[in-house]
């Protein structure tokens, strides 16, 4: 590597943006070039310095009430039918020539569908109630040891809390909940300056064995059943990533059988 | 409904129908958008150039944003938000150029060819500390940046976005997004060292 590759990639190594090959060859080419490392410790400074100085903006308290109320939510209708099932059904009966047994399973699926739709819906409402001031934990620590024993007595199954902060997702603590009537524990961590919210409960949802994710009103949902337990993970960190925290916390709820003795 | 091929969407379409489907809509769309306000407005001061413009700009980001909402399908909605709100600055721009408000128009949305080449400084004095600079300093010497620059500078160290998310927002590779990070940061670094000298 020379020093104009170097130039360019020491700011996604500051931004930890390089995946490990490259970071080892310019961490390579930086402990060979005084210049390069000084620019390095020049620019790490700089951003220091940026972050330190707090250049976002708060907007104005009268721009959020302009866009409040531009986007007014409709007057609710007075005893709106929720779609009945007796409609649904209805149309069944007269409607179609489906056998009873097709009906059967189509109204199975919809059923489910709907239920995991509106589950779906709830854990990101959760998780957008959590991001509020003051809203994200309620125990909070970033030791499993301090977390883990916090649920216990609050809830029928404690949920599994996994430290995975040297793997690039930092635990923050943990929260109770509520995702469809029923009080679930979440257990909090934290990448970049992202939140990712792992909602873990019994019976949340149909069972899901192989992960499923979803984008649900921008937010990235995956869903995984493990051990009786169904987890929900979402966050605004791409689905990418999101994946990669699924598979860190079922590769920990799994680790390998130690080496036998012999 | 109920006969057709897929009943469940026929019920969903026949709900979005009715008031509560509207109102359901907006309500999700407030939930996930309102939280990033301040993003929004943060991006819209470093792009438009006083205060009433970003305000307007967000606020014409929203009116967008909640229009597109039902085809919106991902990847999140900050990166989202930030590539109308850059659409809505952009178009305001054209249009003062196009009603030739030269006043107005510094800000061209080309202006990466119109800079002259920043030349690195030959004796980089490579042993001194950084000093620190308030942040109104910061950014004024963001401001004098042009667009490019600034706007990657801003999307990845003050909006927090990703290499991948910024490429998105601004419609340009991720090697370009690293070029002009690089090139950015180190015009703002150089500027930075002269406000350094004259604030001693």
């Amino acid at each position: 590597m020379n020093c104009a590759d170097a130039e360019v990639l020491i700011h996604a190594l500051i931004d930890g943006e390089l995946d490990a090959g490259h970071a080892r060859d310019v961490e390579a080419h930086l402990a060979t070039c005084a210049g390069c490392a000084a620019k390095l410790a020049d620019f790490r400074a700089m951003r220091e310095a940026m972050a330190q100085a707090d250049l976002r903006e708060a907007a104005p308290a009268a721009l959020r009430s302009r866009v409040v109320a531009a986007l007014p939510l409709p007057p609710a209708r007075a005893a709106a039918p929720r779609r009945s099932w007796r409609t649904f059904f209805g149309g069944f009966a007269v409607g179609t020539m489906l056998s009873a047994a097709v009906a059967a399973s189509l109204v199975l699926a919809v059923v489910r569908n709907d239920q995991d739709q509106q589950i779906a819906g709830e854990v990101v409402s959760a998780h957008l109630r959590s991001l509020q001031a003051g809203h994200l934990t309620d125990v909070e620590t970033s030791d499993q040891h301090t977390v883990k024993p916090w649920f216990n007595g609050k809830l029928d199954v404690a949920p599994p809390v996994i430290d995975l902060t040297a793997q690039g997702f930092t635990l923050i603590g943990g929260r109770l909940d509520y995702i469809d009537g029923e009080t679930v524990g979440s257990v909090v961590y934290r990448r970049r300056a992202h939140v990712i919210n792992l909602f873990v409960a019994q019976h949340l949802g149909a069972e899901q064995r192989t992960p499923k994710t979803a984008t649900v009103q921008g937010f990235n949902v995956r869903r995984w059943s493990d051990n009786g337990l169904d987890f929900w993970a979402v966050s605004d960190i791409d689905a990418r990533e999101l994946d990669e925290f699924g598979q860190k916390i079922t590769a920990a709820l799994h680790p390998p059988p130690p080496p036998g003795h012999s | 409904m109920g006969g057709g091929t897929a009943p469940w969407i026929a019920r969903h379409d026949a709900m979005a129908d009715d008031g509560n489907g509207e109102r359901d809509r907006t309500r999700r769309f407030r939930d996930a958008a309102l939280p990033y306000l301040d993003d929004v407005f943060t991006f819209a001061r470093y792009l438009m150039r006083n205060v009433a413009d970003a305000e307007d700009a967000a606020q014409e980001c929203y009116l967008r944003a909640l229009r597109h909402f039902d085809s919106y399908r991902g990847p999140a909605v900050k990166p989202w938000l930030l590539t109308i709100l850059r659409n809505v600055c952009n178009a305001e721009f054209a249009r003062r150029r196009a009603q030739a408000a030269p006043a107005d128009c510094a800000e061209a949305d080309d202006a990466a060819d119109q800079v002259p080449m920043w030349q690195e400084p030959q004796a980089t004095p490579e042993t001194e500390m950084l000093r620190r600079l308030n942040g109104e300093t910061i950014r004024r010497l963001l401001a004098a940046l042009p667009q490019p620059f600034r706007e990657t500078i801003v999307l990845r160290d003050i909006n927090d976005l990703s290499y991948r998310e910024i490429a998105d927002v601004v419609g340009v590779p991720v090697g370009t997004v690293m070029s002009r990070l690089a090139r950015g940061r180190s015009m703002l670094r150089t500027a930075w060292r002269v406000e350094e000298g004259s604030t001693t």
